[in-house]
């Protein structure tokens, strides 16, 4: 090696110095890439398991004539002779009720409709019904052997023979966005959840936005500065680590039992979220107006400019994007609690979706708790599949966040 | 008896000069908290002339400059005793309005500091917000007269729409005095307004202070001994929070009385 006069070998230490920094930003790289292993193993293996919520296995049935003849006017009854009639060789009660078992609960309203619809009267046609949440899912796991085992006897007999004569299809899932819980697999759908999360969330920025930003407005810049302040201040930022939890039992004491709002309604659950994510708005739109710089509020009140206009005018203005992202990520913070809403009652089994927001109502990170507590394997798979959904539903508002603030700060 | 007597003294005029003064203060004291920063300062500004004040940082120029239009108030720590009267009206009485006293005191900050909106926004919201104009067109009259007075419109009419924050330090100064200008205040306060400013933009804004003068009251504050003696008419001497001395800028420079004044003036002290 040659010694260059400028080289790192003539200042002593500095060649020690030189490996401690990048033994550092090795550190660093390591944090990096095991976070993001973790988050794409994460995502990854939801998406694999919740891809298959989103789509449903259809059977292909005929239906003949004389059957609605005999019972058109009573579809359930029809549906299950139409079944038998597909599955001849289903014998004694156990072999129809296993026929039976092959298409989904519910099927015979598809049955119905389609009935309701038809134009003139072939003596046979065929029609794709949903198929049970077993067969669904076995075909998804794709119908080998171990698979099979599963089923009983007469049961593997007919999916081999299904498949062979391509009477299976794959259709997308609508019923699973709009249809609300169900004790069935194949006909329980995010439908409901969604709605009330959304009827939550809407509660939620309501009050938190408008509360939350009044009293970042008054507290910063107009409150005086004195004991009691400074009392409140410390006090909201406290209540910014206050576990959700607790906002849940403070809401069913106050909301539920002091002023009697409706139990497991999207109104008791918007405003117990709105308790929790208040601080954080009070506090996130505090530090955008504090970093408003005060010589542009200056410049206002040394033309003539009122406080309040200065605020409104200027300041405002200013901090407004640090505020909406403020108030974005602190709902999306709401969108994923749990545990306070089920302190109120949001956890109860709930079917309809709500058309108010007084109406019971469940929300999605609730659905996603209720699902997966339960044994059926169809299950886990819209656990998943609403986990999807939920995080679809986080990563739009985060991204709204995101182009709100790129969009507001670009102006000036 | 003895107390009347001293006041009496003070109140005869501290500086020589014709005419009423637009602003008298008597024994002006303000404090920070506990740490007083000016002592019974006694000063007349008068009207339609300029008035520098010099001194060492820290001496407390733009606490008194602050004091004229009560930007202090927004201090919840500064006190302020003693009178300020402009046109022999009490600045501190209870029922002024310090909206009504900052239309008619306006004031060019040390730092430019022009609102993160349009040149014509940042002009005419003085305008708008005093209703001093009767229509759009008047709107953009007022504001075009503004900013040639200020010497800035022939470099920025073909741009009002863009942000006032995208010219240079020495157009967003002049944009700040096109903006006190604009609501017609009776006295201008500025707080070294060329500290950033290169000496042809400096040169620009001494000659529109010239110009200035003919309608308006400017108080200037400033660290440069020679921009004092070129644009101003009177000039006051602080240092640590006394006003040592005050006089026509010329005898002041050419035959100081005290002398910290001249020790100041000749750079070695500072
Ligand atoms: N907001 C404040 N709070 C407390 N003390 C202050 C405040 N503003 C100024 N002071 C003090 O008051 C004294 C006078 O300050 P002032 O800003 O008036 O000086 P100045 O003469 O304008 O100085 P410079 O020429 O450096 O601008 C200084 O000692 C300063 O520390
Ligand atoms: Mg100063």
């Amino acid at each position: 090696m040659t010694d260059h006069p400028l080289s790192k070998a003539a200042l002593p230490g500095l060649a020690a110095r030189y490996r401690a920094e990048s033994r550092f930003k090795n550190y660093g790289k390591i944090a990096v890439i095991f976070s993001l292993a973790f988050l794409s193993f994460l995502i990854v293996g939801i998406g694999f398991k919740g891809v298959g919520a989103f789509v449903k296995t259809e059977v292909r049935l005929e239906v003949s004539q004389e059957l609605i003849a005999e019972y058109g006017d009573d579809s359930f009854t029809l549906l299950r002779k139409t079944v038998l009639y597909n599955f001849p060789d289903a014998k004694g009660r156990s072999g129809r009720k296993a026929a039976y078992n092959m298409v989904a609960a519910g099927a015979e309203e598809t049955l119905a409709e389609k009935l309701s619809m038809m134009e003139g009267s072939p003596s046979k046609f065929d029609l794709w019904l949903p198929t049970s949440d077993d067969v669904d899912i076995a075909r998804k796991d794709g119908l080998t052997e171990e698979v099979l085992n599963r089923f009983p006897e007469v049961q593997r007999a007919w999916l081999i023979s299904l498949d062979k004569q391509e009477r299976f299809r794959t259709r997308f899932n609508v019923g699973f966005l709009t249809n609300g819980d169900s004790r069935d697999a194949e006909r329980a759908g995010i439908g409901g959840a969604l709605m009330g999360s959304i009827f939550t969330l809407l509660v939620c920025l309501v009050f938190s936005f408008t509360i939350g930003i009044l009293a970042a407005i008054y507290l910063e810049e107009f409150a005086p500065k004195n004991k009691f302040t400074t009392f409140l201040e410390i006090n909201i930022n406290n209540l910014a680590t206050v576990p959700s939890i607790i906002f849940g039992l403070l809401g069913l004491a106050v909301f539920l039992n002091v002023f009697g709002m409706p139990r497991s309604s999207s109104l008791a659950g918007g405003m117990v979220l709105a308790l929790m994510t208040l601080p954080t708005i009070i506090i996130s739109s505090r530090v955008s107006l504090q970093a408003v710089p005060p010589s542009i509020k200056e410049a206002a009140l040394g033309i003539g400019a009122s406080h309040v206009q200065a605020v409104f005018h200027h300041a405002l203005p200013l901090a407004l994007p640090g505020m909406l992202t403020g108030t974005i990520l602190g709902m999306s913070r709401a969108l994923g609690e749990t545990a306070p809403l089920m302190m109120i009652g949001m956890v109860a089994f709930i079917a309809d979706a709500p058309t108010s927001f007084t109406d019971p109502a469940s929300a999605l990170p609730v659905q996603v708790f209720l699902w997966s507590d339960s044994p059926e394997r169809a299950f886990a798979e819209k656990t998943a599949g609403a986990i999807l959904v939920l995080l679809v539903f986080l990563v739009l508002m985060n991204l709204t966040a995101i182009i709100l603030r790129k969009r507001l700060e670009k102006k000036w | 008896m003895v107390n009347l007597m001293t006041v009496q003294q003070v109140v005869s005029k501290p500086m020589a000069f014709d005419g009423t003064p637009k602003i008298i203060a008597r024994d002006v004291c303000v404090s920070y908290g506990d740490r007083q920063v000016l002592h019974n300062i006694n000063l007349d500004i008068p009207q339609r002339r300029v008035t520098a004040l010099i001194g060492p940082s820290g001496c407390g120029k733009t606490t008194f400059l602050r004091c004229i239009n009560r930007m202090n108030d927004l201090i919840s720590i500064c006190k302020v005793t003693g009178t300020i009267m402009m046109d022999s009206a009490d600045v501190y009485h209870a029922d002024v309005d310090v909206e009504v006293l900052r239309r008619r005191i306006g004031m060019v900050f040390q730092k430019p500091n022009p609102f993160p909106k349009s040149i014509y926004e940042n002009v005419a919201y003085g305008i708008k917000l005093h209703g001093l104009s009767i229509d759009k067109a008047d709107l953009d009259a007022r504001v075009e007269k503004s900013l040639r007075r200020a010497g800035l419109w022939d470099e920025v009419s073909d741009r009002l729409d863009s942000p006032g924050t995208g010219l240079s330090g020495g157009q967003q100064q002049r944009l700040c005095i096109a903006r006190a200008i604009a609501i017609e205040p009776d006295v201008i306060l500025m707080d070294e307004p060329c500290s950033a400013l290169d000496p042809i933009a400096t040169a620009r804004i001494e000659e529109l202070i010239h110009e200035l003068k003919e309608k308006f009251t400017i108080i200037i504050v400033t660290h440069s001994m020679q921009q004092a003696a070129r644009v101003s008419d009177y000039t006051a001497f602080f240092h640590l929070g006394d006003l040592v001395e005050q006089g026509e800028t010329e005898i002041l420079f050419t035959n100081p009385k005290d002398e910290r004044t001249e020790s100041y003036i000749t750079g070695r002290i500072g």
